[in-house]
Parts: C-alpha cells; structure tokens; sequence
C-alpha cells in the first residue's frame, strides 16, 4: 500500500508535468505559425477589430440582424435558452420574435421568415446567419439605406459561404463580415 | 442526400478507417510489441517509469491493479480540490475568477475524475486558466485509466489460465505516452489552423459594430479541446461547450472534433480483435454497437431536421429544422448526429443545447445514456459491453441447456452475482437519484428551467448523465446548489469506480479458471445469432427498467404537444 502511494504521488508529478505543462507548451508554441497566432481570429474595420467567428448583436434596421441570443452576445458568458421545445413561455417568445420581424419588415409574406432568425443559438454567440435568412431582410435595408436591392442580394451572395467541399453541412452567412461590407458600400 | 446528411455519413465512415489501423496499433502496444514509434517514445517511458519508480515489467493480480488505480485516482481527487478551491490565488488567472466553494469544487474534481465533466460552472467565470490546466490533465489520465482497465480485461480474455494480467502502471503510461498525447498533438494543430484561440491573456473588452460593448473571453482552448473529445470527457472549456465559436469554429472543426471523439472507442472494440486474434468477435461487438446507435440515431435525426411543429404552426419557413439552442454552421442535422453520438459514447460534449431537442430525440440522447454499451467511453465501454454479454450467455445458456462459458471459460455463481449487481446498479442510481429529486422538491424544483413533463426530464437526465459518466445535460437546470452538486457527485463515484472493478473481477475469475477447448457442446459467442442475443438484453434491461420513468418524461411531453 505504501508503494502504491509513492507510486501515485510520484507518477501524478511527472504526468502532470508531461500532460498539463511540456504538451501545454507544445501547443502555445505551434500557435505561432496559427492565424494571428493562436489568439483569435479577428477582422478590422475603421481601425477597429473584432473577432470574426464571435457572433456580434445587430438589431438595428440599417444592419443584416443576427440571430436572438440568451446571452445578449457578451462573450464574457455563453450558452443556450435551455427552453424546451414544448414550453408555453418559449412558444410565446418565438410569436412575439415573429410579430416583431413582421413589423420592422413590412411586404415580407410570413412564409419567408427563416427559422433561425427566431430562435436562440446554442452558444448565444452564434456568428451566422442562413443565406434565407439574409435575402429576406434584404428589402428592409435596402429601404433604409437607400441601396439597389439587387446589389445588396448580389453581396448576401458573395458572402454565402457554401459547405465544405461543396459537399459537407450547411452553407452559412457571417453576419459580422457582411454587415462590414454592407458599410463599406454605403457611408 | 443533400449536404447536411453527407456530413454525418462522411464522420462515421472516417472514424472506422481511421479506427481500424489505430486498433491494431494499440494492440500492439498494450502487447509490448514493437512499433515504428518506439525509437521516439521508449526513451519518454522510461523516463517516466524512472522517476515514478515503477517497474512496468513487474507483474500485477487485477487486485494489485484496482488498488493501483484507486490509490492514483485518491491523489488525483486531493490534488484537484487543493488547485479548485484556491485558484483565485494561484498564478494563471488573468480574469481574477474565484475559487470555488467546496460543493462545488466536489462536483467539479469528481465528475473530471470519473471521465464525466458534468460541469454545474462554466468556464469562462469559474475557472482560472491554471484551474482549466488541472481538468485538462484530469481530461488525459482519466481516459488512460478508463483504457489500462480495459486491457486488463484484454489480458484476462486470453487462452491461458493467468493469476496475473499485466501492470497497470504500464497500460496506464503506455496509454498516455504512445495513444492520447500523440494523437491530442495532430488534432491541435487541425484546430490551430482553423483559428482556435490558445493564448493565455485574459478577457478583452470590444465595442461592437454597432457600437455596444462587449466583453470576449479566450484562453488556451486549442490545447483543451482535443483531449476532451479524444479521452471521450467532453468537458468544455466554455459555458456553451462546442456551441461555442471558439471551441469549435467551423463545420471542418465539427468534423474534427466528431471524429476524435468516437475513434477511441471503434479502436478499442478492433484492439480487442487483434489482441485475441478474434477478429470475429470484434466484428459482433461492433455490430452490435453499430445496430443500436442507429436505431437511436435515425429518428433523432429526422425529428429535428423536420423542426418543432409548433414553430411550422405559426407559419413561418422551418426548413431549417429544429435550430433552438443549434449553431447555423452545423446544422440540425449534424446537430442531431453529434446529440447521439456524444451520448453514447459518454463523452458529454454538445455542440447543441440538449435540452431544447424535440422530446423523443431527448429520450434518444438518454436512452443512449441508460444503454451506456454502444461503443461508450474511452475504455469503459467495452467493459459495460462486456457485462451485458456475460448476461447474454448465461441466459442463453439456460435457454438451451448448455453450460454458460464465454471465451473457454466457465461462467459460475460468482461471476454471474458481479455481472448482475453491475447491471442493475446504474437504473438504481439513476432511478433513485431522479426519485428522491422528485420526493423533495423544496430542494430541486426552483432549479428547473421548464415546467410540467419537461421539468422532470431535466432531472431524469442529469441522473442519467451522471450514471452514465457522460457529463451532459438539459443545461437549463440551475444545478450549482449543495443538492446536486453532492447528490451528483455521490452517483458519479459509485458508477465510475463499481463498473471498472466489477468487469475486472469477473475477468480476474475467469482468467484464473482452466480453458476447456471449444466442442460441438460449445454456445459460439462471436457469431451474428449470439449477437442478436446480447441486443436483446441490453434492450430488456433498459426498456424494463427506464420505460415508466421515460413516461413520465419525454413521452409525456410528446404526447402533450
């Protein structure tokens, strides 16, 4: 038995070293060689960066809207509603979350509304956006902005990132990516 | 198929290439054989070996083993409340996060410690880096340990009639040193390039582009993440686990990720074929396996790829499928496949918030749980695996009136008694669990996130989890009191440690037992209809034990919708 605590005190000593510090270390280093190395990635505007792939909140009717969060996009925290999908409470959420698109897009047939602009993402920091979900808020900022609404469909298009390979998941829109483009069209 | 299916189909399909070499691989090593990589890693052993003063040629009863592997696992556990408890004074912690209280920093070094990582915190505020390091190294020797213990099973399964099975100090450095590091290093540097944070600078405060402010936290995830899905932990690193962008930024990552998590256990189940030079029995077991993922895995799909029929009622375009609490990049589909997945193989990680699923696809997820067999944990899966088929032979045996033997040896009283408490301990710890949470509701019912049937799903399922060592949950439930943390943490021991020892045993009493050649009286174990066998008691056992609490739950929540 007293061997056996030797043992483990010693053998937890050098595999704590091993696992948790010289492999650590290997990482941190190879992290060099990583895009910005190892420490996000991040796009810039105006002087400003951001992180590309942290979902950003655009609510305001000039921007493509990101997806509602439970964490109000702070990345200090994270995480989903954790609302099932069978609770009164939620069901009401999404209606109000439906008649809220509604009012701010008027002529969009509520057939158009894309699922994922009414429910909460599983991080509350999701970056995208379905392709769907960018062409139907196309009209509403075209109004705002006072843009072509083919140009602003032809920059949604840009900006579709298609599945891997062509062949693999979902194609998507980052929504901070393209509302930087959007900027840079119209001052 | 469109491209949401593909993406499942391509992960399962890479896991089995990938798993058959590494398989032979592995049996390789836990045979001390030579291999093209002893040149790099003999020299780290026995390093290793030297400084820890073990001998690994020395040879260990499964006794010997199990005391080995408690004694570590004791000095593990210390170890882990001494760095939780302090870490707001310990170095590393850039954020200024606080120790954890005691209740909690038992839950937390328990649950890393079975390999479940439960998580009742979340990282970005309840850890400091130093503290994440510690789970992290948790994150690797559990997995080892959970693997040593298999290969003990390995050792016992042989022809020859054997007091002694190895050393566990061996298997245990062995897993680490020739498996778990190398490979955690490769999906590191996939991570790395697909712009996975690893920094050790604290939050940083942003304005957004439309002007709020923000706080981003970070860290060093890339280092993190692998071993999370390789050692089948799932412990995440963030509070959203690989929801969140930095754990898991892109549909190439998911990949990635799925791939690493279910490679040791298909490995595990091809090392036991070429360590017997049975390849037929590896075959049944993965048949088998195979068999019931997919059964749970279908309907979960197709549930949430046709979304929740109460959004479809409003009138709105649910294409999409079911995307509360899913991230666009992956997808309900793949959302659906990680969901079965990580609860089968008892890693726990969730790229989606389980409990925002339909009803029946969360019944999947725990069935997977209460199965606990189909593939499961790095190691341990193969060891409940094996109880289940310890039952199958005795009952066929019985059926047909032949003396129940398994791999030539003779299944008596004793092994039988062991198989049967290790079978019904996890529906009791997780039916009592859910029971007493239910009886005391002063305790538990301001922790629910949903009410009516939902509500009591939330518990079923943290019990599961835990009994399960998955580490999941309906994360809606706030379960950062003195109830769950102990309650959880009670069951997370007793089912951890019980089903390692029980399966040793059973393989420590057969080992020593005489082989008697196979004859024409002989119940063949590695054929399809011994199979079918084991199918079904793993599905007797589960449906008679868990189908009126799943009543309760997640059918009565689909019956109300």
């Amino acid at each position: 038995m007293k061997a056996n605590i030797f043992i483990a005190l010693r053998l937890t000593a050098v595999s704590l070293l091993l696992c948790a510090g010289i492999y650590t270390l290997l990482i941190r280093a190879c992290a060099q060689l990583a895009p910005n190395k190892g420490k996000g990635m991040m796009c810039t505007q105006k002087g400003q960066s951001y992180y590309s792939n942290i979902g950003q909140a655009f609510t305001e009717d000039r921007y493509f809207n990101s997806r509602p969060s439970a964490v109000g996009y702070n990345a200090a925290g994270s995480g989903g509603s954790n609302k099932g999908s069978n609770n009164p409470g939620y069901r009401a959420q999404v209606q109000e979350r439906i008649d809220r698109f509604m009012a701010h897009n008027p002529g969009i047939p509520k057939s158009k509304i894309p699922v994922d602009l009414v429910t909460a993402s599983g991080s509350g920091l999701d970056p995208d956006i379905s392709e769907a979900a960018a062409s139907v808020q196309v009209k509403r900022i075209a109004a705002v902005r006072s843009i072509d609404e083919a140009v602003l469909q032809q920059l949604v298009e840009q900006h579709t990132e298609k599945p891997l390979l062509g062949l693999f998941g979902p194609s998507r829109i980052n929504v901070l990516e393209l509302n930087i483009a959007l900027d840079n069209i119209s001052k | 198929m469109n491209t949401a299916i593909l993406g499942p189909v391509l992960m399962f399909l890479a896991t089995i290439v990938l798993a058959l070499p590494l398989g032979k691989y592995m049996a390789k090593v836990y045979r001390n054989e030579p291999t093209f990589l002893n040149r790099v890693f003999n020299p780290i052993d026995r390093f290793l070996f030297k400084i820890s003063g073990v001998d690994p040629g020395r040879e260990q009863s499964w006794q010997q083993q199990m005391l080995a592997l408690l004694t570590i696992n004791v000095v593990w556990f210390l170890l882990g409340m001494l760095v939780l408890m302090n870490q707001g004074r310990l170095p590393l912690n850039p954020d200024h996060n606080p120790g954890q209280s005691a209740y909690l920093a038992f839950n937390t070094v328990i649950s890393f410690l079975v390999n479940c990582n439960l998580q009742h915190y979340s990282g970005e505020s309840g850890l400091s880096y130093l503290g994440q390091l510690y789970l992290m190294f948790l994150q690797f020797v559990t997995a080892a340990t959970g693997m040593a213990a298999a290969v003990t099973v390995f050792y016992a399964l042989q022809k020859d009639t054997l007091s002694t099975l190895g050393n566990f100090y061996n298997f245990f450095v062995r897993s680490l040193t020739r498996i778990l590091i190398p490979i955690s290093v490769i999906i590191a540097l996939i991570f790395l390039a697909r712009g996975m944070p690893m920094t050790f600078a604290g939050k940083s405060r942003m304005q957004t582009l439309q002007g709020d402010t923000v706080q981003v936290s970070t860290g060093p995830v890339a280092a993190f993440v692998p071993i999370k899905h390789l050692g089948t932990n799932g412990g995440g690193f963030f509070g959203a686990n690989s929801a969140h962008p930095f754990e898991n930024p892109d549909y190439l990552s998911n990949m990635v990720a799925m791939v690493s998590q279910m490679l040791i256990p298909f490995a595990m189940i091809f090392a036991l074929g070429y360590f017997l030079k049975n390849r037929k029995l590896s075959l049944m077991i993965f048949g088998v396996m195979t068999a019931g993922f997919i059964a749970l895995l279908i309907p979960t799909m197709l549930q949430e790829m046709k979304g929740n029929p109460h959004i479809a009622q409003m009138g709105i375009d649910n294409a999409l499928g079911a995307m509360e609490g899913k991230e666009v990049r992956f997808g309900a589909a793949s959302s659906a496949f990680w969901s079965i997945a990580t609860t089968v193989i008892s890693t726990g990680s969730v790229n989606a918030m389980h409990d925002s699923f339909m009803p029946l696809s969360g019944m999947n997820q725990m069935l997977a749980m209460m199965t606990n067999c189909f593939y499961g944990g790095c190691g341990v899966g193969i060891l409940n695996f094996f109880i289940f088929m310890i039952l199958a032979v005795f009952i066929s045996g019985l059926m047909v009136g032949r003396t129940p033997e398994f791999m030539g040896k003779k299944i008596e009283a004793r092994e039988m008694k062991i198989a049967m408490i290790i079978a019904l301990l996890h529906p009791f710890l997780i039916l009592a669990g859910t029971a007493l949470s239910a009886a005391f509701p002063a305790l538990t019912l301001s922790t629910l996130n949903n009410p009516g049937a939902h509500g009591l799903s939330e518990i079923l399922y943290e019990y599961t989890s835990a009994a399960a060592n998955n580490g999941s949950g309906f994360e809606g439930l706030g379960d950062n009191t003195p109830w769950w943390n102990i309650s959880t943490g009670v069951v997370l021991l007793l089912a951890r440690f019980l089903p390692i020892i029980g399966p040793v045993a059973i393989a420590g009493s057969l080992a020593a037992k005489k082989y008697i050649p196979e004859s024409s009286g002989t119940l063949k174990t590695d054929t399809g209809t011994f199979g079918l066998m084991v199918l079904a008691v793993i599905a007797l056992v589960a449906a008679l034990s868990f189908f009126p609490a799943l009543t309760l739950g997640p059918i009565a929540d689909y019956f109300s919708f």
